[in-house]
């Protein structure tokens, strides 16, 4: 019984074991694998993040020099991050809100 | 015949047995899967072989950290890559991490095909810190994909790793709060005892693995083999002599002290290192992994022809060898002690399925 009684308690005074989004706002740890972002001024377009994609969520264009990442197809698992030779890719904290528009982000010289 | 399933408030996944009764004993029980057939290993062969480590991950979500660590190590095999030791470490870390939250759920969901409520808000609100653990390490939830090919990817750091071992005394504490009512209590005790029965000679004849197996007193468990770092952990298989539903709760029970004890024993013996082994070349010849899912043994067979693709990549899931034990299990039994067996091997349906077999009308 004072088992019981423990338990009580612990559920009527305790916090509540959720986030209340959207009032409150969730909180990601460092080193969380969120959004990427692509610096052009390293990029040669050698295709190798498009090549490698495991959810086909970029797409290089070679000739308009122009990189197009679907926030919304990406698994987040920053393997594109780790293959790329020149280190062009900067993996980000922040994850993408949820959005009314499936939007491409896109990545231009 | 009464069919259960495809659709039943105790699946989660679609199966279906169709149950012949005499009465309320069961007479015979035939099953029919293959409703979430996915096309897993035919993508396997036509993907880069880098990218289908994220694709195993999601042949289920449960175990997933187990399945990457399973591909990378049949890639490490095919590609002659010699993985550091400090990431043997990290992936035995998480992969026993995993296997806690499965056990966790499993106990969970148990408790509620009985029939306690409470009991299973109680485990997976426990359950939760194991999930806050993993978030805290890469920020998932349950898909950590720090698995890859030659090592892993992410880091434990002293901060890390003083909390990994607070809340696995944390997590020890709970268990021992609730561990005895599925040791002690009548209720549970009525429902599973002598139910679900597995003699250890049909078990081994019919082919069961993990848990099921164990639970029918035979020590098989492919870490005992010492593939990572099991070896050095003083790893012993836990086994229960009862053949029942009972006993395979309590080797789930056991598995999840177990599985604290071998991470603190990790994390002790961590020592500093590189983390990944860049892999040269490409898979060539033939291997064969199996590791141990929260489930069973989990087998991978590849073949490589020495370019980007393999050229077979064959799976078996844990449930898809308990499923003959389960036939044999539920015959004699009452209807109304289906759902308890049917939940004993823990079954998932959908890293199970692999071919399709379509009728075709004459």
């Amino acid at each position: 019984m004072p088992r019981f009684l423990g338990n009580i308690l612990e559920n009527l005074l305790g916090k509540p074991a959720t986030v209340r989004y959207p009032f409150e706002k969730p909180e990601h740890v460092p080193g969380t694998r969120g959004e990427i972002s692509f610096d052009m001024s390293k990029c040669d377009q050698c295709q190798d993040c498009e090549r490698l994609c495991p959810s086909g969520a970029i797409e290089v264009d070679v000739e308009g020099k122009r990189i197009e990442w679907d926030p919304y197809r990406c698994i987040y698992c920053h393997l594109c991050v780790r293959s790329c030779m020149h280190e062009a890719i900067t993996p980000l904290d922040n994850v993408q809100p949820p959005g009314y528009r499936l939007e491409k982000k896109v990545f231009e010289a | 015949m009464i069919p259960f399933g495809p659709q039943h408030p105790v699946l989660p996944e679609p199966i279906q047995l169709q149950f012949y009764v005499d009465e309320e004993k069961i007479v015979d029980v035939l099953p029919n899967i293959g409703y979430v057939h996915r096309g897993i290993e035919r993508a396997m062969e036509l993907n880069d072989y880098r990218r289908n480590i994220y694709l195993c991950e999601r042949i289920c979500g449960i175990c997933n950290v187990i399945h990457g660590q399973t591909y990378a190590r049949l890639i490490e095999k095919l590609t002659g890559t010699e993985v550091p030791i400090r990431a043997r470490y990290l992936r035995t870390i998480w992969a026993e991490v995993a296997r806690l939250q499965s056990h966790l759920l499993w106990l969970g969901l148990f408790a509620e095909s009985i029939g306690f409520e409470s009991l299973f808000m109680k485990i997976w609100r426990d359950r939760e810190i194991v999930l806050e653990l993993t978030e805290a390490t890469n920020g998932h939830r349950i898909h950590m994909g720090t698995t890859v090919i030659g090592g892993v990817s992410k880091d434990l750091d002293e901060r890390l790793r003083d909390r990994y071992l607070g809340d696995m005394d944390r997590l020890r504490k709970e268990v021992d709060d609730w561990g005895h009512v599925f040791v002690k209590d009548v209720a549970f005790r009525e429902k599973t005892v002598g139910k679900g029965i597995l003699p250890k000679k049909d078990a081994v004849h019919l082919g069961a693995v993990g848990p099921v197996i164990r639970g029918s007193g035979v020590p098989r468990d492919m870490r005992s083999n010492g593939y990572g770092v099991y070896g050095e952990l003083d790893f012993e298989p836990v086994t229960h002599d009862g053949c029942d539903s009972y006993s395979r709760a309590m080797v789930r029970l056991d598995e999840t002290y177990q599985s604290i004890d071998l991470v603190k024993r990790a994390i002790d013996q961590l020592s500093e290192g590189p983390l990944v082994e860049k892999n040269e070349g490409f898979p060539d010849g033939v291997a064969m992994v199996r590791s141990e899912q929260p489930r069973g043994e989990c087998f991978y067979y590849g073949v490589g022809n020495g370019t980007i693709h393999l050229e077979r990549c064959r799976i078996r899931t844990p449930t898809l060898p308990n499923i003959p034990p389960l036939l044999q299990m539920l015959i004699g039994h009452d209807v109304a002690d289906i759902p308890t067996i049917v939940h004993s091997i823990d079954p998932c349906m959908s890293c199970t399925e692999r071919v399709t077999y379509v009728e075709e009308a004459a």
